[in-house]
């Protein structure tokens, strides 16, 4: 295989990836490193500098939208960063002395998680009662707009989303992905924010958590141009085609089969980095 | 919430819509700015390189000029296709790391000085890591 084809593979992987990531909501990072490593044998390291630059792009794209759109909530996202930046620069530094095994290993548990959770989340929460004194001071209860006007709500729990967050960061940084479900357990669970905000928030945290840990990746060599090239495009171009078609009535069944595929990856993952063949 | 100088001259409050609005528009025209040089990178490289044989089973880490962004910019000039890339892909971290002190400048003029200092920590840890 020449790498005019392979990166012409790469390019057609990376926008079914992105589509039916944006598609489902996962993001396609979750099966762009199962891709490159367990399909085109490509080194883990490699894999994870790749789906990095990918998770940047995609998320910078959607939050342009969103953010604009005045959905989310932009000091929060600020104020999480401390905690996601700091964890992604450990987990990034964590990769380099852990074995590719255990990385493979831990990997496909986080895939598990992230498919599991798209099926659990509960019901939106009803934010009342009295604000936390927390929340107050740090100016993190908002509102956000809906078709029935403005729906305001108060943030939770700021120490628990905080620590969560912390952990978000470090698996972003260890793994290369954006780990968009644990920040959604981080705002959904504990902080008890609406969908629509905590969604939007985390996809804007992502950029930035990911480039804190994307040098670190850069100056150890794992960014390679022939991988990321048709991979970054690949996903933004499925990502923009996703965001175009999104129908509400199929994305039921079609989020079911690729949280199917993820725990198949997941378990071809785990399996391999038993075994020492990744 | 006072109004400060630096607004004061644009004419009206500086406010959080509108930071919005500059780091929504940030955010686009960052991933499409790096889209088009990874792109004409991409063509350069597969012209150069397209008939070759992808080697990435085993790491070896990549070589200097794909790592340091004064020597990228120079292989750039020699005409290679790989290092432009880079540079776009460079460009793409940019855009969040400017998004952050687009805020901080934002949080300035609305005088919140609390996520003035939240923001300046959060891109001094990014940097200090570059």
């Amino acid at each position: 295989m020449t790498i005019l084809v392979f990166s012409v593979i790469l390019f057609l992987g990376a926008l079914i990836a992105g589509l039916l990531g944006s598609l489902t909501g996962l993001g396609g990072g979750v099966v762009l490193i199962p891709l490159l490593t367990l399909v085109f044998k490509v080194d883990i390291h490699y894999a994870i500098g790749t789906s990095l630059i990918s998770v940047i792009a995609t998320s910078s794209g959607a939050a342009a939208a969103y953010v604009k759109e005045g959905i989310t909530n932009i000091r929060l996202g600020m104020f999480l960063e401390l905690a996601t930046t700091a964890g992604a620069i450990g987990g990034a530094f964590l990769a380099t002395y852990l074995p590719t095994s255990v990385i493979a290993i831990l990997f496909g548990f986080i895939l598990i998680v992230s498919a599991l959770l798209s099926f659990a989340r509960p019901a939106d929460p009803v934010t009342e009662g009295r604000p936390s004194s927390l929340s107050q001071k740090l100016r993190l209860n908002s509102s956000f707009p809906t078709p029935e006007g403005e729906r305001h709500y108060l943030v939770k729990n700021v120490v628990g989303g905080f620590i969560m967050m912390n952990i978000a960061g470090m698996i972003s940084g260890l793994l290369g992905i954006g780990s968009g479900a644990l920040k959604v357990i981080a705002m959904d669970n504990i902080m008890r924010i609406p969908f629509k905000v905590s969604t939007t928030t985390s996809n804007f945290m992502i950029g930035v958590t990911a480039a804190a840990s994307v040098g670190i990746y850069l100056k150890r060599g794992y960014i390679d141009p022939g991988l990321s090239m048709p991979v970054m495009l690949g996903v933004l171009a499925g990502a923009f085609l996703g965001s175009r078609m999104l129908t509400k009535a199929k994305t039921k069944s079609l989020k079911m089969l690729f949280a199917l595929v993820i725990l198949v990856l997941a378990a071809e993952m785990i399996y391999n980095g038993i075994k020492h063949t990744i | 919430m006072t109004t400060s100088n630096g607004a004061r001259r644009l004419g009206r409050k500086f406010r959080d819509a509108d930071l919005e609005q500059i780091i929504g528009s940030l955010l686009r025209n960052g991933v499409l700015a790096s889209s088009v040089v990874v792109l004409a990178g991409g063509i350069v490289y597969l012209v150069r390189h397209g008939g070759r044989y992808p080697e990435y089973h085993h790491f070896q880490g990549e070589p200097d000029k794909m790592r340091k962004p004064l020597l990228m910019w120079e292989a750039v000039w020699r005409g290679e296709g790989r290092p432009l890339i880079q540079l776009g892909l460079l460009i793409l971290v940019a855009t969040p790391i400017a998004r952050i002190l687009f805020s901080f400048i934002g949080y300035l003029l609305e005088k919140d000085y609390l996520y003035a200092v939240l923001t300046a920590i959060v891109l001094l840890v990014i940097l200090c890591n570059f």
